[in-house]
Parts: structure tokens; sequence; C-alpha cells
């Protein structure tokens, strides 16, 4: 497949409590492998999935944020954060675990449109 | 213009499941292809044998299969989504020793990778979620 | 420009903000299952300027909503959906 397409994954639900985080995070790891560029948009309460020190152990699950800190090495470094989802949760830059890049409205609006396919879970 | 499906939820519970199956309807009736339709997370459902919902009902599973035949569909399901929840097809019942399978005709198991595939190769890519 | 889908009652506020700031002038947001019920003229919303909304009429039908909806807000049927995906460059689904 010569075609190459941007994509952006929006991830907009917290981890651990639906399947919703992991399958938006497999779906950006997915597409990587396929050689497309890939941006991740996290929204609402998705940004939670960017907090330090995750323990899903006690739940039986596997560890999302230890995932998302892989993300650059497949090559997905173009990563996004509402800022106001962050600031209305009381959280910064600080409290992520890999470096992402804070967008208000208009710079949301503008991603997308910077964007051949995109994907929200 | 050549579409290509995701369906993220779950027949029954969500309308979304309906939803998708009446847009391939009206796709295909105005001479457009649908590349691929992929069943991921508890989308995958859809794709059940056993799936028995009362007679005045809709059988979804059954409906995709019969549209699937006439226009030559491509019906995936994820497959890590979909053993995961206990739907299985003939090869995945034997790997992990299961006493069934009930992945419905005309669906095939496979990776995550179709999905991005279907995106890349296709026009529109159109999900439904829940 | 964008198709957006929404399928979530206006009650889900923090959905459909997100969606409505995601919106650029000249976008389509197709209302859809419980979706329809922002197009409530009882419940009006400030929808962004130069964005096209409306309504599937399957889904408004279904909720016994044909007499209720805002004026500005047009309805279309599942041919005029698949349209409007062959009209805009991407279709984006908030849920």
């Amino acid at each position: 497949m010569s075609t190459s397409k941007r994509f952006l994954v929006i991830s907009r639900r917290p981890p651990y409590g639906s399947s919703h985080a992991r399958d938006a995070l497999d779906t950006a790891l997915t597409t990587a492998v396929f050689e497309q560029p890939v941006s991740m948009l996290f929204l609402d309460d998705g940004v939670y999935q960017l907090l330090q020190a995750q323990q899903p152990a006690g739940i039986q699950q596997k560890n999302l944020g230890a995932t998302l800190s892989a993300l650059p090495m497949y090559d997905i470094d173009q990563l996004y954060v509402c800022d106001s989802a962050l600031r209305s949760r009381g959280l910064s830059l600080d409290d992520c675990l890999l470096p992402v890049q804070l967008l208000d409205g208009n710079a949301i609006a503008q991603l997308i449109r910077n964007h051949d396919v995109v994907l929200s879970f | 213009m050549i579409f290509s499906l995701l369906v993220y939820a779950a027949p029954h519970s969500h309308q979304g499941a309906e939803s998708a199956y009446r847009f391939a309807v009206a796709c295909l009736a105005q001479g457009h292809s649908i590349h691929r339709v992929f069943f991921y997370g508890d989308g995958i459902h859809g794709a059940s044998a056993l799936a028995a919902p009362p007679q005045d009902e809709p059988n979804l599973p059954a409906r995709w299969q019969a549209l699937a035949q006439a226009h030559e569909l491509d019906l995936v399901v994820c497959i890590a989504a979909a053993v995961r929840r206990g739907l299985l097809d003939a090869n995945e019942a034997r790997r992990y020793e299961k006493p069934g399978h009930n992945l419905h005709q005309g669906f095939e198991l496979s990776g995550l990778g179709q999905l991005a595939e279907a995106a890349i190769v296709s026009d529109r890519m159109i999900t439904f979620g829940a | 420009m964008t198709l957006h889908t929404l399928n979530r009652a206006p009650s889900d506020t923090a959905l459909l903000t997100d969606c409505l700031r995601a919106c650029s002038s000249g976008d389509t947001l197709l209302l859809i299952e419980d979706g329809v019920y922002c197009a409530l003229a009882e419940q009006p919303i400030a929808w962004p300027a130069g964005v096209n909304v409306c309504a599937l009429t399957a889904d408004v039908a279904a909720r016994g909503l044909d007499s209720r909806l805002a004026s500005s807000i047009s309805q279309v049927d599942d041919a005029d959906f698949v349209q409007l995906c062959c009209e805009h460059a991407r279709v984006i689904s908030w849920y």
C-alpha cells in the first residue's frame, strides 16, 4: 500500500472502566505499524489516561499508562491534549506521563482539518 | 465512492449496531461500494451465530450475512476483541480447546490491521459507536 | 470540511461541548440516535456559526419528536446521510 493518510485517534474516555481507552490505543499502535502518520488527541475524561503512577494490578488489568509511554517508540509522538479538559480537572502537564501538546478549541478544530481519517473512542 | 464501516456498538444494547446496518444498505443502494465492515469492541457481538432475538425483532448477524452475500462484502471481526468475549470460529475453538464455535457464517476473524487497511484504502470510514 | 455525527442526548454536556468545539465553519453536524434530542425547540442549543445542523428522520420519528424540532434544524434520511459523507472530507463520530 503506497497510499499514506494522516490518522487522528481521539480518545475521550478514562482508562480501565471501559475498553474504549485500550481500544483507542491499540488502534493507534496498529495504524502506526502500517506506516501511517498517527496523532492522538485526548479529550474530556480521556486525559486521566495520562496520569502517572497507575497501578491496575489490583483490578487484573494491564497498565495502560505503560503502553502509552511506549507511543514515541512507535513513532506516535504527535500527542495532543485539550487544554480545558486538563485544567478543569486540576491537572497540568507535570501530571502527564509523557510529553503532550496543549490545544485550545480553535486549535482542536484546526488539528481535525489537518487529518484525513479520524477515529474516535 | 469506497466506504468502510467500524461497528463499535453491541446489538440490542445500543442502537448503533442497527444504525450501521441501515447505513450500509443506504450506501449500497446509491451504488457506492463497501470495502469492509469491521466489528470491534462490544460490536463483535453483532457476529454471533447464537443470537436468537424474538421473531418480531431483526436478527442482525443474519441480515449482515445476507447483505454480504448479495454484495460480496468483507465482514471482519477483530479477533482479539472476539476471542476475549467468547466469539470463536472453528480454528480458534480448536486452538483454545473450547467445546464449540459461534461465529456467524459470512464473517471472519482477523486482526486490527484490517481496520487500519480499510481506513487507508477507503474514501470514507464511518464509525458507529457506543 | 468535516461531517460530525453525534448520538447522545444533550444531557451528556461534555460530549456535546467537545463536538461543538471541534466544529469548523462549513462543517455539518448530523444528529443521530439519541443525538436527535439536541434538536428540540424547547431546549435550544447555541450552535457554532457556519455549522449546518441536521437530524436523521428515522430517529426523530421513532422518538415522537417530529413536531418538536427547532425550526433551524433540517431533517435528512439515510440516503442523505450517505450523501453528506461523500460531500465532506472526513467523518467524526461523537458517542
